[in-house]
């Protein structure tokens, strides 16, 4: 049963997309740590904490494309649950600093003792260990979109409604962890670590390792989102984002499937979110901004939602173009992320991968309605009284795919 | 007949929209095993009628049980999907982006839990099952095609090939012919006769030759509730039913 849920992620466009990945994680850490700085080979440490970043955010694009894209839930606040992964990360980092920190105190944290904080709060218990992080930066988003989810679903909102809530919801967290007293670092979040696993986080070593350790993160989830989306439940969740009433009156508890993903979708941001925190070195209650979410919905529309693949090449992409602007011309990024995003939902309301893929389609029937051409004079069928005994859709049909509909 | 040996009964039920009354104290029993036709005008309360059967519209007032003994009026869709009444819908409803074998797997009956279909695996007895389907509705030559891609006709087809698929024990058929042409709804009526050999249906169509073809008791609905009830021959010669219809 296991087996033959894993081997269903299987087949060429992941062999090709699992293949480039492979080099990816081999080629890149090998490069800076093997390859001397004066070779033109030679990469350099900023570079791959960069590239290690961009992983992250395919991750969190690849979270945001399983709920949007496959079972239409368009959430405006992922950023949220990648940041509370990003917070536990930063919690066992922040105490693995211990007497180094600026006040030398063993237990805590500067920022703590800068408040005349005596003791360590309750729910910073725990996350000297990092068996006890990594279980945190799963069950906090896991258990957040949880309860989110089971109200939210039960009360069936759905739409631009269910948005805005996602919305609120990372707003609301914002405006919390800003709070000093909430005992996350305020305004200034955590920052300053100096080691993790007991390896020197500043180390290349240390920073190929993560680099890795995000590919690999990448292609495990890409996997799992590939086997379900590929699996009977993936069928439903389509159904459901198409057709969510029907779905209904076919028997299948809609809110169920969607709190199954949602909260999913959820731990795999928080993965991505403690990925991301010790590659940049900082989290603060920033990265719970509003617009970052949108952002990521931006993503994944010009990579093609509803294809895993193009979610992550777009938030490469798109970040890529981010980096270089923003050192060329920082005046300009926002113009040209929103023209990037008007250009794309008016022309290739596809995105990249969707349109590359449904042209691939159309290829291949062109060829097939030409090969029935040659082959036969006689009419498409028109049904169903002669559907029985024709096989070809008619010409002007074959053209049309269907696409996926947006969050009624 | 009495409730309890009824497969559905309604009694007295009242649905108002703002203050109008789309279904009025309706009253309708459907024998175990029954095919029933409903007749009406346009407005006449009949889609309305399959909403709150199927659970999407709670009535104001009224009984709806299901064989005997289930009320229905406390339960939802999935519930009452589960309990065996299947239903399709006005305006053809199939899973666009899906393939013709897609719709029919999604309803096919088997559990639907999101861990039973998360390691789903199809069998041999599906695939038949699926097959067979794909003939009866003769679509077998479509089973790869998107559903999106069917003819209006087609889609009336595949959605009653789901219908069967979920193996309801009370199959509600709003307007199966609408849209079709004549030779289409000539075969409609057989396939929905073939079905009632072993299920109970309730159809409603405004087609007068598709109900006769199906020579079942009939129901007239006006104005939310039951005008007329018995063979085609014999509502047709209520004069009521006359001025219903030809009074327009
Ligand atoms: N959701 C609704 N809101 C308001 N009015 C409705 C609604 N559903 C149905 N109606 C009204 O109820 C009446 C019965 O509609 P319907 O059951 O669709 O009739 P039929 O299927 O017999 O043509 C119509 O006048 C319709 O406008
Ligand atoms: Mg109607």
């Amino acid at each position: 049963m296991m087996s033959s849920f894993l081997f269903r992620a299987m087949d060429a466009r992941a062999g090709i997309f699992l293949g480039i990945m492979a080099a990816v994680i081999i080629l890149i850490p090998a490069g800076n740590l093997l390859v001397p700085p004066g070779s033109p080979f030679h990469v350099p440490t900023y570079a791959v904490t960069l590239m290690g970043k961009y992983l992250t955010y395919a991750l969190l694009a690849l979270a945001v494309d399983l709920v949007w894209g496959y079972c239409g839930i368009l959430s405006l606040g992922h950023a949220a649950f990648f940041a509370l992964g990003g917070y536990a990360m930063g919690m066992y980092l922040m105490r693995q600093i211990g007497t180094r920190g600026v006040y030398g105190d063993p237990i805590l944290p500067d920022f703590m003792v800068f408040l005349n904080w005596n003791e360590l709060p309750w729910y910073w218990y725990g996350f000297d260990m990092f068996w006890f992080a990594a279980l945190m930066v799963l069950l906090v988003p896991g258990a957040l979109a949880f309860v989110f989810g089971w109200f939210a679903f039960r009360s069936r909102v759905t739409g631009v409604y269910l948005s805005i809530i996602t919305q609120a919801l990372t707003y609301a967290l914002l405006l919390a962890f800003f709070r000093n007293d909430m005992g996350f670092g305020g305004n200034n979040g955590l920052t300053d670590f100096k080691d993790i696993l007991g390896f020197d986080i500043q180390s290349d070593r240390t920073r190929a390792g993560l680099f890795a350790a995000s590919g690999i993160a990448l292609v495990l989830s890409f996997l799992l989102c590939r086997a379900i989306t590929r699996s009977k439940l993936g069928k439903v969740l389509v159904a459901v984002r198409d057709a969510e009433s029907r779905t209904r009156f076919l028997g299948y508890r809609v809110e169920h499937y969607k709190l199954f993903v949602w909260t999913l979708s959820a731990m795999m941001a928080g993965v991505a979110g403690a990925l991301y925190v010790p590659q940049v070195g900082i989290i603060n209650p920033g990265e719970f901004e509003p617009a970052n979410s949108i952002e990521v919905v931006i993503w994944v529309a010009v990579g093609g939602r509803g294809t895993l693949v193009g979610a992550m090449f777009g938030a490469v992409l798109v970040n890529f173009g981010k980096t270089w602007f923003t050192a060329a011309l920082p005046d300009v990024w926002l113009f040209a992320l929103g023209a990037l995003f008007v250009i794309v939902t008016l022309c290739l309301p596809k995105g990249i991968v969707g349109t590359i893929g449904s042209g691939w389609n159309a290829l291949r029937q062109r060829k097939a309605s030409a090969d029935y051409e040659a082959g036969s004079d006689e009419p498409p069928a028109s049904p169903p009284q002669s559907a029985g005994s024709q096989s070809r859709s008619s010409q002007d049909t074959s053209a049309k795919t269907a696409e996926p509909q947006p969050a009624e | 007949m009495a409730r309890s040996n009824s497969l559905l009964y309604l009694d007295g039920v009242s649905v108002s929209f703002d203050g109008f009354k789309a279904l009025n104290e309706l009253s309708l029993t459907i024998a175990p095993g029954e095919m029933r036709a409903i007749i009406g005008p346009n407005g006449a309360g009949k889609t309305t009628m399959m909403d709150v059967i199927t659970g999407k519209t709670r009535p104001d007032t009224g009984e709806v049980y299901f064989n005997g003994t289930v009320d229905l009026t406390g339960e939802d869709e999935v519930s009452i999907a589960e309990l065996g009444v299947g239903r399709k819908f006005q305006k053809p409803t199939v899973f666009e982006s899906h393939t013709v074998w897609d719709n029919l797997e999604l309803a096919l009956k088997a559990p639907r839990g999101p861990f039973n279909t998360l390691f789903h695996v199809i069998t041999g007895g599906e695939r038949k099952r699926i097959d067979d389907l794909l003939d009866l509705i003769r679509l077998g030559e479509k089973r790869g095609e998107l559903a999106a891609n069917l003819s209006h006709g087609q889609k009336q087809w595949l959605e009653i090939g789901m219908l069967l698929a979920q193996d309801p024990k009370l199959l509600l058929v709003d307007e199966p012919a609408a849209g079709m042409t004549d030779a289409e709804t000539a075969e409609t009526a057989e396939l929905l006769k073939d079905i009632a050999n072993d299920h109970s249906v309730v159809v409603v169509e405004h087609d007068m030759v598709f109900v006769r073809s199906l020579s079942v008791k009939v129901t007239v609905l006006h104005e939310g509730s039951v005008l007329a009830e018995g063979s085609l021959d014999h509502v047709s010669a209520d004069e009521r039913v006359v001025e219903v219809y030809l009074g327009r």
